[in-house]
């Protein structure tokens, strides 16, 4: 503990550029993440977001081969993904996986090629590991205002759509009911997620991407029953993990084995995890202590409870009309 | 004579075997000629991949009028239902709300849906689903107002589920989340509620309060309900109006104008018995003298239960 305190007060570590661009690349990747995963386990959808965090190697071995910024191969194919996964038909339930597994299938096998290439014919052996893996501390602080737009593009989509995507999780019949135009929701959510997942591809590697798509969410179902809270929860938490990810893989240069510093990567995704496991802990004495209440007793044994005043209530005034 | 007995008793009810009235063709019974139908059904017709899923279906609701739409597995409810509320495009006819074509965005129709896709994990509550009712169309984040608090709490207490207004949808039961839902459908004062198998998988007891309920809520805010089911004897107490749907085609009527002998052995194409024990009516299959209708026939063995 005393490392983690002498290297926030360290001046290195906030003075820092390469630690300025993780601050701002993970941040947002972590709070963009964090939102659209909340959409993403309501609507079932994370087995497209494994896919896209998939094709993203596509994306990103493509990009290091043409010498470009990662993120535009990451975002470019996970979009183009969700299009393709759009038009085959993932909307349908049984559609659904067939679409995920087409294209993560096809996208993969490109990758395959692109990812030998690049250690065929540039010498940045470094560069599998870096769009497997990631690596936050050698991000190019030229790509801060592209991650930032399309940032605000994917959260801007899920606030908009933040109530017709709430009801369509429920029932997509529902959401017809209320004029709701299922489909283009649908497509317009999938290209959020697509834009998150390259984001946290950028930040910790493609690989490790959907850990923060769907960790920090799943944290946040257990803490909250309300849709707003946990969205902000996931975002947080996201946060929280990422930066002091940051702030550990900082002061794990003077660590064992040797003086190189341990892949930030390795500590936001088991801080994500570790968050999951002290709120799971947490939520089961929770419960436990809930379950006597005489509230949730009363529900539980619904078939025998002639007291519940409902039924009375139910034939109140207009019943006797 | 009417189905409906507004003290919930059925035990006066004599739906059968009463009045031979003029035995009206079952393809053409009319639909109520008035303007201000909550809802008018009129010569839908579908086809689905090569079948003729519904002929020719006519039939219309008042305002206020609880209405059971009856018939076995497969006969055409949930297409019916589904052409109410424009997922399923008719191959010919026409379905009117309130006098108008029904449009997309309009907000005339609540629907119930039978099941909900929601894990019980998902942090989505009894409150947040009703609230939906209102504004789940809008774009961009909900602003908290006191008025559509207000709106969500007295529409809970409406359907009674104000005690588990906090609890997630996924967590629960079967007749809890009706209740919820049938409040997020009335939250927008629809003219017309429609309801697909809402008594499937209750306990005798919660389908006794929902049906009461929803009788309720039909009388008191002048709401029409259509409800489909495959039972009808649960609903005969509070019936205005059955819709009883065989073979793809329907009649339309009071409980004692169309559960009938004459009328619903028209609307099978073969000759079923319409048989009243006590206050129970049971639709069986086959001659009187021939209690049996050979299998393989016209759909036998799904009229040979009680419907």
């Amino acid at each position: 503990m005393s490392g983690v305190f002498s290297s926030v007060f360290e001046p290195g570590f906030f003075g820092s550029a390469p630690v300025h661009v993780a601050v701002t690349v993970g941040g947002l990747a972590a709070v963009v993440s964090g939102i659209l995963g909340v959409f993403t386990v309501m609507r079932g959808q994370s087995y497209a977001g494994h896919a896209f965090a998939d094709i993203s190697v596509t994306g990103g071995s493509g990009s290091f081969l043409i010498g470009i910024s990662p993120i535009w191969g990451f975002a470019g194919t996970s979009v183009l993904a969700a299009g393709i996964m759009d038009m085959i038909g993932v909307q349908r339930p049984r559609g659904r996986d067939l679409a995920t597994g087409i294209v993560r299938g096809a996208g993969l096998g490109l990758a395959a090629l692109f990812l030998y290439w690049d250690t065929q014919h540039t010498s940045t052996t470094g560069a599998t590991i870096t769009i497997l893996f990631g690596s936050m501390f050698v991000i190019s602080n030229s790509v801060i205002p592209v991650i930032t737009a399309l940032g605000v593009l994917a959260v801007g989509i899920a606030a908009a759509l933040y109530r017709p995507l709430l009801l369509s999780s429920v029932s997509s019949d529902l959401a017809f009911a209320r004029g709701i135009r299922i489909r283009l929701a649908g497509i317009a959510c999938l290209v959020a997620i697509a834009i998150a997942v390259s984001l946290s591809s950028l930040a910790i590697g493609t690989i490790l991407s959907t850990a923060l798509l769907v960790g920090p969410p799943a944290t946040a179902l257990r803490l909250t029953s309300k849709p707003g809270l946990a969205i902000a929860w996931s975002a947080l938490i996201g946060l929280a993990a990422t930066w002091l990810g940051i702030l550990l893989a900082w002061d794990s240069f003077y660590w064992p084995p040797g003086r190189h510093g341990w892949p930030v990567s390795f500590f936001v995704v088991t801080l994500v995890f570790l968050f999951y496991l002290a709120a799971q802990l947490a939520g089961r004495g929770d419960r436990a202590g809930r379950a006597d209440t005489p509230g949730r007793r009363g529900r539980q044994s619904r078939a025998d409870r002639p007291a519940d005043p409902r039924p009375r209530a139910l034939a109140g005034p207009g019943q006797g009309e | 004579m009417t189905g409906r007995r507004p003290d919930g008793t059925a035990a006066e009810i004599q739906p059968v075997e009463i009045q031979p009235v003029e035995a009206q063709p079952v393809e053409a019974l009319p639909a109520e000629a008035q303007p201000v139908e909550a809802l008018s059904v009129d010569g839908i017709s579908v086809w689905l991949s090569g079948r003729e899923v519904l002929h020719d279906v006519r039939f219309g609701l008042r305002p206020g009028e609880f209405a059971g739409l009856i018939g076995s597995n497969g006969a055409g409810k949930t297409t019916l239902l589904r052409v109410i509320l424009g997922l399923t495009s008719p191959s010919a006819g026409d379905v009117r709300i309130d006098g108008r074509p029904r449009s997309r965005s309009s907000r005339a129709i609540g629907y119930v849906p039978q099941k909900i896709q929601l894990d019980p994990d998902m942090p989505l509550r009894a409150r947040d689903l009703v609230g939906l009712g209102l504004d789940g169309h809008r774009l961009g984040l909900p602003l908290p107002s006191r008025g559509r608090r207000q709106l969500v709490d007295e529409m809970l207490r409406a359907v009674g589920a104000e005690k588990f207004a906090g609890a997630r949808v996924g967590n629960l039961s079967g007749g809890e989340q009706q209740r919820v839902l049938i409040a997020h459908a009335l939250i927008s004062r629809p003219r017309l509620l429609l309801l697909d198998e809402p008594l499937a998988n209750l306990d005798l007891r919660s389908e006794q309060e929902v049906i009461g309920l929803l009788a309720r809520i039909a009388r008191e805010q002048q709401v029409a309900v259509l409800l489909s089911a495959h039972e009808i004897n649960p609903l005969l107490p509070v019936m205005d109006r059955v819709v009883y749907l065989a073979a793809g085609r329907a009649a339309s009527g009071t409980a004692s104008e169309v559960v009938r002998t004459e009328v619903l052995s028209k609307l099978y194409g073969h000759h079923v018995d319409v048989i009243q024990v006590h206050d129970r009516i049971l639709v069986v299959a086959g001659r009187g003298d021939e209690p049996h209708a050979p299998a393989g026939h016209h759909e036998p063995t799904s009229v040979a239960r009680t419907l």
